[in-house]
């Protein structure tokens, strides 16, 4: 049929639905971010996010900046040792921590916990009816669901990632004075020797703005999703997986445009 | 009669290019029962959910009281499904939330009642569908069908609604459940003064709640009248439903596109 015989209509029409696509995500996020400043405000709802997003995440958010910390330290090790540099070890895993892998890394493991919840949680509410159900009992389903949801993320995000900053600067302090030579005290002289309070604030806020995307997907995909069993599935996968894209996108371009210096 | 409690005017709705509702006229008169009967998948939650705005219709007017209610949205819409009731054809209780939470959200939400008030109040309502105030403190995965569907009941009825949706409120029950539910939406719904409006392709339910039957097919109400003439309708579809034969003018398309 014409399918297989025009790609141009073909390409036309993903284009299309592209764009549509686009534009549903942003009066999504535009309904969302109303409903976050629109009365009545659900604070059990709100607490009970806060927890699961925050308090839950902990474990994950640690062990990664832990880990990301004591590699970096090491592959900085190597590299700046090429140039007898490695004094200067402390300075940039503080900055490539606080500026970048910080808040991408526990960003990318929190969407990986908490889109897909918030998209399976939607979703099942969904295909039973249940957020209808919410609708005829004359509550606001992006009052009541969503915007506790995208306000515990994004106030929960950029908290966590300040915690996983201070990790991950343990986590390279543990292995430059276990693994490598480093002098205790001398190393943590040196990682806040030329830190300045914008890398970590520039970090923060970008948390702050991933915790945006990560609940706006996870409950823009369960909002929507459709089809049982299998369409909460995916749209499971769907919000990690924009969540994500999301995610490093948006990091070039914050960074692009705001944090260049 | 004077005016209809809800009327329906040339209702249309397609999704795609499927056509589910193709102009449904409907009048329910206050105070009435109606039950609405038609195969599955001829769109009759579709119907319901155009009503409470759930669904867009394309085109046609819904009027309650004999006012223009389609379109209404935001705040409005929500002032107005205050005054409606709606079990679900799968019941949609809130699996995280506690049975007396289900059965008083819509007087803590809508009403802004305490938490005590209504959880006092949900005790009152949950005996009224017939379970005790322990039944308050489980949660709705732990209930089996039948009481899901009480609670479900009890949480439509709960805010005292002037008008009561019911989707298939006996669907996947033994006949003795579906018996006990039908004598309880007969008994709440005499108890509230309500209009009523139901869903059901079970016969029996249908002759014991309904004063009126409307039959949908195609996309439209091809019959409706009192129930005492649904045996002599003279509706080949309308025989056809109520004696469920396979053979007859309704044709069953398998599949749902
Ligand atoms: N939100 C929707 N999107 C697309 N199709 C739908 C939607 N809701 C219902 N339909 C379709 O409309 C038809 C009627 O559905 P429904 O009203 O649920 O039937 P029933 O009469 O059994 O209650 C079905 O074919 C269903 O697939
Ligand atoms: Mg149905």
């Amino acid at each position: 049929m014409t399918i297989a015989a025009n790609p141009v209509a073909n390409v036309g029409r993903a284009t299309l639905e592209f764009l549509a696509d686009v534009g549903r995500l942003c009066i999504f996020a535009a309904q969302s971010l109303l409903a976050v400043f629109t009365p009545p405000f659900y604070f059990a709802n709100l607490g009970r996010q806060l927890l699961s997003v925050g308090f839950y995440s902990l474990p994950v958010v640690g062990l990664t900046a832990l880990f990301t910390g004591a590699v970096l330290a090491q592959q900085i090790y190597i590299g700046t040792g090429r140039f007898n540099a490695e004094a200067t070890v402390p300075t940039i895993v503080v900055f490539g921590i606080t500026r970048e892998l910080g808040p991408v890394i526990a960003s990318l493991m929190v969407a990986g916990r908490v889109a897909a919840a918030m998209a399976a949680e939607l979703g099942t509410m969904r295909v039973t009816e249940q957020i209808d159900a919410l609708t005829t009992l004359a509550t606001n389903p992006f009052r009541y669901l969503i915007a506790p949801r995208v306000l515990a993320a994004t106030l929960m995000l950029p908290i966590l990632v300040l915690i996983g900053d201070i990790i991950g600067v343990m986590g390279g302090w543990l292995l430059a004075t276990t693994v490598l030579d480093y002098n205790s005290i001398g190393y943590l002289q040196r990682t806040v020797d030329f830190l300045e309070t914008w890398d970590v604030i520039s970090g923060l806020i970008k948390a702050g703005v991933f915790g945006f995307i990560i609940a706006l997907m996870g409950c823009y995909q369960g909002f929507n999703s459709s089809g049982g069993a299998q369409g909460v599935g995916r749209a499971t996968t769907n919000a990690v997986v924009s969540a994500s894209i999301l995610i490093l996108a948006a990091n070039y371009i914050i960074t692009s445009i705001a944090f260049t210096d | 009669m004077g005016t209809p409690k809800l009327s329906l005017e040339g209702v249309r709705k397609r999704f795609g290019s499927k056509v589910v509702l193709d102009g449904v006229d409907l009048e329910v008169y206050p105070g009435e029962s109606v039950v609405v009967m038609g195969g599955s998948g001829t769109g009759k939650s579709v119907m319901l959910k155009c009503v409470l705005g759930l669904i867009q219709p394309d085109s046609g007017r819904i009027l309650l009281d004999g006012r223009d209610i389609t379109h209404l949205r935001g705040r409005e819409r929500e002032q107005l499904l205050r005054r409606f009731g709606m079990l679900f054809q799968g019941g949609a209780l809130f699996d995280s939330l506690r049975v007396w939470r289900n059965v008083s959200f819509g007087l803590m939400s809508a009403q802004r009642m305490s938490k005590r008030d209504a959880r006092a109040r949900a005790v009152d309502i949950l005996a009224k569908v017939g379970l005790g105030p322990d039944v308050g403190d489980l949660r709705p995965a732990e209930l089996s069908g039948g009481m899901q569907k009480r609670v479900a009941l009890a949480r439509a009825i709960a805010t005292n609604p002037e008008i009561i949706f019911f989707d298939e409120p006996t669907a996947g029950l033994d006949p003795i459940m579906a018996d006990v539910i039908n004598k309880l939406i007969i008994e709440r719904v005499r108890d509230l003064g309500a209009t009523a409006l139901t869903i059901t392709h079970d016969m029996a339910s249908a002759r014991k709640i309904a004063d009126r039957i409307g039959m949908l097919h195609a996309g439209k109400i091809i019959w409706a009248g009192p129930v005492a003439e649904i045996d002599r309708s003279g509706n080949p579809y309308v025989e056809q439903f109520i004696h469920g034969r396979a053979e007859g003018p309704i044709t069953m398309a398998v599949r749902r596109q």
